[in-house]
């Protein structure tokens, strides 16, 4: 299948030319070298070409082959991409390291998806039907909770001349035959897909459902909707990782795909390790069972690095056209970006801000607008969110990543690392963080929680921005200059603080709020406000209220209240009240 | 296994006479047919001598060489370049431990080349992330600081930042000579396997490459350590080698030989300054001060070769040193190794003023890897919220010393009073302790609590009731 089609002339680190037909295509796949290093074509002048390498060159010199495959970049989809470990280009790493070793050696070709394993096909639609791209030919258990939608590939539409029985199949087995405009087409289980073009959906919705992470500041405070794209920036140490990892253990998403771009080796191993045994909470399966893993680990070839992104937002479309919704994580689509500046040095382009390519911006904004909730060539609904960590130098938020990733995205959690120095996590900060999606999703809660989500939340901001307020003075003259009501303010926002931003990730009760703890506790916690209020304006000092004992029920309530036993949040309420009238009765 | 790597991929020999351009440490070779990228080649100049280079970009009839020893005294014709058909490898044997090598991992001690049957390549290959051990098991180093509150585990990479003046390397020289594998606290301390060690010294002082082999030498650990030294006055090209080859045994040792390795690197940012230098001289567009923009991802290429694999009971831990230029945490070089580094053990220049040795800053002080290797069954059951603890208490008592160089420490309110008291005592005790002080986990956790009591119990809400009941000591007298 692949062809040579000329000579390399040129070999600069992942980048190099080579001289040739003039038939091969920009973005075709190609192979380099005898080895037969994997490569992308990124520039054609004439017969001479530019094509970037996703492995490492050393030892490639000038007059060695190039082999063309006639595709763009693709990856394989069908059944088996759950539980699956892939680097930057669908390789899977564990037959790498059945194959090769501890170490990634060159050269390496593997299928993606397993050819061997049988899977159980129950066929819906029958010989004789009329189907369009996208329609749903029939479904394989692939986890005891997910049911894999086998579709007709987007391009081709036609009748059904036949139709396999329900049995078990490869996915290189053929299960249906279509007739076709141009011809008789046989369709198996596994599509194939150009990384880099979207894959078609019939039309965009709103976004007005949450994405509940169980992360009480996001969910209360910054909400992402189903569809929605958000931003986590942060200097390192900040927590970036944490955050992602909760967001990916814990997010109400069907499947969650994790590409981890250029970070640790170590942090991809801990998810490895970590998420076969973490039960999802809603359905009591390991969490691995919706997870897809994308590890192009920092010391990994930095061109792959590039091609990650495109490779995880592509399975992720896929599983959003079954009809699913989908949460996609990018940690770090900073180190995607130097992969850009890298090849675009490499190059010799002329750079734009802090060397990085013109393009950038026009990249990210591809990527984040594969995001959205949709209507599927299917007729169903099925979204992707994509949540991208940024890693800016110096966690300074100016520099042009972060920057042009807010014209972007409509929510931004912006990390801090003094909160993550006294060890505030998530350290999410309340007043630079913003969420667009606050509005949309109000409604949905009002008829799932059935309270009022918007006012208490809108409360809470306030209390904590004038809190930011207040100490701006205190810094300046202390806290005792300031009136009582006002050092109640200050109480008030210690308690949310500490008791309800504050999430302990690794505590196994606090690890995921429900969302009904989460709006209980905020309702505790308000309502400890306006009682104590009431007090202090009857002539109460400040110092009586902080030395209640509720208050340290209400701070260590959210490790001890199990996300099942929410009746006992109820009794801490009983208990407030109680001690409320017994100080009210001091003061009438 | 690791590597394949004495499978040498054999391009054949070259010899071109004659080069085309000299520009610093690089040269440019015409009439160079079928070189290979990364290759390694011989430089001889017109008196016959030789010195090591290695190839940076191809193209046709053409090369680009940077040269380790750099490239005084070369001519335009009268030098000759051999290609050499592979790229750079070093040997590697367990008993390079005990030598001293220089940054290309000849030997400069006297002795004889070591004998070597294997054969590595310095680049080494990236670990597959399915095939590592996520690290669990602490070293205690008997240092609070790190212990307690940044512990350090196996197979972590944790750098420190420091600054010119500070005592870095006696603190790396104190973590070297008492790292051992921790075991919980109560029972004595693994003994079991002592760790090699490998130094890695790019364009340090004289002064402190002694410091380190006297401070081996008086520990009895000079025969487990190999050390390779590019020195101030070296070559800066040669930089670029000696970490590379420092990680290449390293890794060898650690999952051929099944030995626990720590290592050693300073200082990391002499190790940018030349690759910038190079990067400079190639006119590569470059990103934050002057820096290439590969930086990161160069970085990464070191730090990653870090860490646990399956296949063998070894481990490489590293202990990269850098200082940051004027103290500044965001420069790019502490700034890129913080993104890639599991965590980081920040000095500060403050505590040193007040003659508290080991002066690390807690608070941007970080191990990543700490939260799996504390606990009950590692350290003790009550170390993570116990340290979480201190953190906030610190933290909240920073605060409380800015308010009081405002208003004057009178005007404070009783309990910030008593978080003041806390803070000093937290800094002299707790962080400081003497150079040769060596406590056991124990010690560090039961001076912490010691610490806490200082302070209201209803203050103390990351720690649990329970713990509280057993630890916190009631009668202790805060004045």
């Amino acid at each position: 299948m692949s062809q040579q089609f000329g000579n390399i002339t040129w070999v600069n680190g992942p980048v190099i030319r080579a001289r040739g037909s003039r038939d091969v295509s920009m973005l075709e796949q190609v192979e380099v070298g005898e080895e037969r290093l994997v490569g992308e074509i990124i520039g054609l002048n004439g017969d001479s070409i530019t094509i970037q390498v996703y492995e490492e060159t050393t030892g490639m010199r000038p007059g060695s082959p190039v082999f063309g495959t006639g595709l763009p970049l693709s990856v394989e989809l069908g059944p088996g991409l759950l539980r699956s470990i892939y680097d930057g280009i669908q390789r899977p790493l564990p037959i790498i390291e059945r194959e090769s070793g501890s170490f990634i050696s060159r050269g390496v070709h593997m299928n993606p998806l397993d050819r061997i394993e049988h899977w159980s096909y129950n066929p819906i639609l029958k010989e004789g039907d009329q189907v369009k791209g996208g329609e749903i030919l029939g479904t394989v258990q692939e986890t005891e909770n997910f049911e894999h939608r086998i579709m007709v590939p987007p391009d081709v539409s036609g009748t059904l001349t036949w139709v396999a029985p329900a049995k078990k199949y490869t996915i290189d087995e053929v299960i249906a035959r279509v007739k076709t405009a141009r011809g008789e087409r046989e369709l198996t289980m596994i599509q194939r897909w150009p990384v880099r073009r979207l894959r078609p959906y019939k039309a965009r919705l709103g976004q007005s459902i949450p994405l509940i992470t169980g992360q009480r500041v996001l969910d209360m405070l910054f909400p992402l909707a189903k569809g929605g794209t958000a931003a986590i920036p942060g200097a390192f140490g900040a927590g970036k990782t944490v955050t992602q990892h909760s967001i990916a253990k814990w997010a109400d998403a069907d499947i969650v795909v994790y590409i981890g771009c250029g970070e640790r080796g170590n942090e991809m191993t801990e998810v490895l390790q970590e998420f076969p045994h973490l039960i999802d909470p809603r359905n009591g399966r390991p969490l691995m069972e919706r997870t897809v893993l994308i590890a192009n680990t920092s010391n990994m070839p930095v061109a792959a690095r590039e091609a990650s992104i495109y490779t995880g937002i592509t399975i992720a479309e896929y599983f959003r056209d079954m009809g699913y919704h989908v949460a996609l994580m990018a940690d770090s689509t900073s180190r995607w970006a130097e992969a850009l500046r890298e090849v675009s040095g490499r190059l010799e382009e002329m750079p734009a801000e802090e060397g990085y390519p013109a393009y950038l911006a026009a990249r990210l904004a591809e990527f984040y607008e594969r995001a959205g909730y949709v209507e599927t060539l299917n007729g169903k609904q099925g979204s992707i969110s994509v949540i991208g960590a940024v890693s800016p130098p110096g966690g300074d938020f100016s520099e042009p990543v972060t920057q042009h990733t807010k014209r972007y995205i409509r929510c931004f959690w912006a990390l801090d690392k003094s909160l993550a120095s006294a060890r505030h996590f998530p350290s999410i900060n309340w007043l630079e963080s913003y969420s667009e999606y606050t509005e949309d999703v109000a409604g949905w809660w009002r008829e799932k929680v059935g309270q009022d989500w918007l006012k208490m939340r809108n409360q809470a901001v306030e209390l904590l921005s004038e809190e930011s307020r207040l100490s701006q003075i205190v810094k300046l003259v202390g806290p005792d200059a300031l009136p009582d009501e006002q050092r109640l303010v200050l109480e008030t926002s210690r308690i949310i603080r500490e008791g309800f931003l504050q999430q302990n990730a690794m505590d196994n009760i606090d690890a995921y709020s429900d969302i009904h703890k989460q709006i209980a506790m905020m309702n505790l916690m308000l309502h400890f406000h306006e009682r104590a209020e009431r007090i202090i304006k009857r002539g109460a000092n400040i110092g009586t209220i902080h030395a209640l004992p509720i208050v340290n029920v209400l701070i260590r309530m959210k490790e001890q209240i199990p996300n099942n036993e929410l009746e006992k949040l109820d009794d801490i309420r009983k208990t407030l009240d109680e001690q409320m009238d017994q100080l009210e009765a001091e003061y009438r | 296994m690791s590597q394949q790597t004495n499978q040498l991929t054999d391009w054949g020999i070259q010899e071109v006479s004659g080069v085309g351009r000299v520009e610093g440490p690089i040269v440019v070779v015409e009439r160079a047919g079928n070189v290979g990228y990364d290759e390694v080649v011989e430089v001889i100049d017109s008196q016959g001598r030789m010195r090591r280079g290695r190839v940076l970009e191809v193209g046709e009839k053409m090369a680009v060489v940077e040269v380790f020893s750099g490239t005084s005294g070369l001519t335009i014709d009268g030098t000759h370049i051999r290609f050499l058909g592979q790229s750079l490898h070093i040997p590697v044997a367990e008993e390079m431990l005990g030598r001293i090598f220089d940054g290309t991992g000849n030997p400069i001690d006297g002795g004889p080349q070591p004998l070597a049957g294997t054969f590595s390549d310095i680049n080494g290959q990236p670990i597959n992330p399915t095939a590592r051990v996520y690290p669990r098991d602490y070293i205690q180093t008997g240092i609070s600081a790190i212990d307690g509150m940044n512990t350090l585990v196996m197979g972590q990479k944790l750098p420190l930042f420091s600054g010119a003046g500070l005592p870095h390397d006696q603190l790396a020289a104190q973590i070297v000579r008492q790292a051992t594998l921790g075991s919980p606290a109560g029972e004595s301390s693994k003994q079991a396997q002592q760790f090699a060690i490998v130094f890695a010294a790019m364009g340090v002082k004289h002064d402190v490459a002694e410091y380190f082999r006297n401070a081996f030498a008086e520990s009895g650990a000079l025969t487990r350590v190999a050390m390779f030294l590019n020195l101030a006055d070296d070559p800066p090209v040669e930089r670029l080698v000696t970490p590379r080859a420092a990680l290449t045994l390293a890794e060898y040792l650690a999952f051929d030989r099944q030995m626990h390795v720590l290592v050693v690197l300073t200082d990391m940012t002499n190790y940018c300054e030349a690759l910038r230098q190079i990067s400079n001289v190639r006119g590569e567009v470059p990103s934050r001060k002057g820096y290439p923009g590969y930086l990161y991802s160069d970085l990464a290429s070191l730090y990653e070769r870090t860490g646990r694999v399956k296949t063998s009971e070894g481990s490489i831990t590293q202990i990269p040193i850098l200082t940051m230029p004027s103290d500044d945490i965001t420069h790019p070089v502490p700034d890129l190794t913080g993104y890639i580094t599991e965590g980081q053990i920040v000095l500060g220049r403050n505590l040193n003023h007040q003659n508290i040795y080991p002066p690390i800053s807690v608070l941007p002080s970080l191990s990543r890897l700490m939260k799996d290797g504390i606990g009950a069954g590692h350290t003790r059951g009550d170390h993570s919220h116990l340290s979480a603890q201190l953190y906030a208490a610190y933290a909240h008592m920073q605060d409380v010393r800015s308010l009081a160089s405002v208003i004057g420490e009178e005007e404070l309110g009783a309990v910030d009073q008593q978080f003041l008291k806390f803070g000093r005592a937290f800094e002299r005790e707790f962080v400081g302790q003497s150079a040769t002080e060596n406590r056991t986990i124990e010690q560090t956790l039961d001076l912490g609590w010691k610490l806490l009591s200082m302070l209201p119990k209803e203050e103390l809400t990351r720690v649990s009731p329970d713990e509280i009941k057993r630890y916190y000591k009631e009668s202790h007298d805060t004045n």
